[in-house]
């Protein structure tokens, strides 16, 4: 009886399950089986930019070459190649370009340092800025006769206002 | 002081400049890593005689053209009038990489549109191509004569690139 009522569930499962294994079949046939080599293809081609569609990753890419690239990977990697060594091997072939993090040296210093070059250009400016306006605003300490004049402008607000008031 | 006005300007002049710069580069033309290196070696069977074998070990001593291409490759057959041009010029051997192609409609494209080339090798699965960083067929390599490549071109050669950059820089090499 309790088969019964569950069947449907089990059966749906089934297919379910069948479905998933198609949709990993259609996937390029993995050379490597063992999920370790495959998490370490992911891991090194997510960092890697591919050359055909080149706003995508290598591990995303369905591209013809992606998928050369990533069969030539898992042989590296079952070599029992490092993860430098697989990188110099794509960059060699293909230049920094692959890399989607570019290496630090003379040609991608303005890269790597230019935005705090500007940065620290826009604080100097600023700041210099600042000090001059400060500069340039009239010393605001008042002489005996403007404390006067201040004094008769208020006195003669105050009873302006007091006039209109009875109005 | 009026001179202090002009200075965004003169920003917005520069961003402009580097924004046509920027604009109106090629994304697809990447700096080879390969130029000034020695050609990768291989050894691939040749595409009309399967039991022959090309390297390019056997090419030193002379200047050459190393072209890929495919018969599934549009820009190929656009291309390939001026590969036929320019072998009747016979400045230089020129050699095929036939590239992740199938033999027969390999040769009926070189049937159908001429051969250009000294011979092609057939590089069935590609993993020549990777070893000489291809990303886009077609692509075509000046090597010299110690074997190191001098100058890549990726997409189809055209007739002016033919004679303003790679048969004088053949000449050069001579």
């Amino acid at each position: 009886m309790i088969l019964k009522k569950f069947l449907p569930l089990i059966l749906s499962a089934i297919a379910l399950a069948c479905a998933m294994n198609i949709a990993s079949a259609k996937d390029a046939a993995p050379l490597a089986d063992d999920p370790v080599t495959e998490q370490r293809l992911i891991a090194i081609s997510e960092e890697m930019r591919c050359l055909v569609c080149q706003n995508e990753s290598l591990a995303g890419s369905r591209s013809d070459l992606a998928n050369d690239l990533r069969r030539e990977i898992r042989v590296l990697i079952v070599e029992g190649k490092t993860d430098e060594q697989i990188r110099n091997f794509m960059v060699e072939r293909y230049g920094d370009f692959v890399l989607y993090r570019p290496p630090v040296k003379p040609i991608t210093w303005l890269l790597w340092i230019g935005p705090f070059v500007i940065l620290l250009a826009g604080i100097i400016g600023l700041m210099i800025y600042l000090r001059r306006r400060n500069q340039s605003v009239p010393s605001t300490t008042l002489s005996a006769e403007d404390n006067r004049r201040i004094d008769a402008l208020l006195q003669d607000a105050k009873s302006s206002s007091t006039e209109n008031a009875h109005d | 002081m009026k001179a202090k006005f002009l200075i965004p300007l003169l920003l917005f002049v520069i961003l402009v400049g580097f924004l046509a710069v920027g604009l109106n580069r090629d994304p697809h033309e990447v700096p080879s890593p390969l130029i000034g290196k020695q050609a990768p070696a291989f050894e691939l069977p040749q595409l009309a005689d399967p039991q022959k074998t090309f390297s390019p070990e056997s090419m030193k001593g002379k200047p050459w053209i190393l072209n890929v291409w495919a018969s599934w490759c549009v820009a190929c057959r656009e291309e390939h009038p001026v590969l036929v041009e320019l072998g009747k010029l016979k400045v230089a051997p020129i050699i095929g990489l036939d590239y992740k192609d199938k033999r027969d409609d390999a040769m009926a494209m070189l049937t159908r549109q001429g051969n250009p080339y000294d011979l092609s090798a057939f590089d069935a699965n590609g993993r020549v191509g990777i070893d000489y960083g291809v990303y886009g067929v077609p692509e075509t390599y000046v090597i010299d004569k110690a074997g190191v490549i001098r100058f890549k071109h990726i997409g189809p050669i055209t007739m002016d690139l033919l004679n303003k950059k790679i048969i004088p820089l053949l000449g050069e090499l001579k």
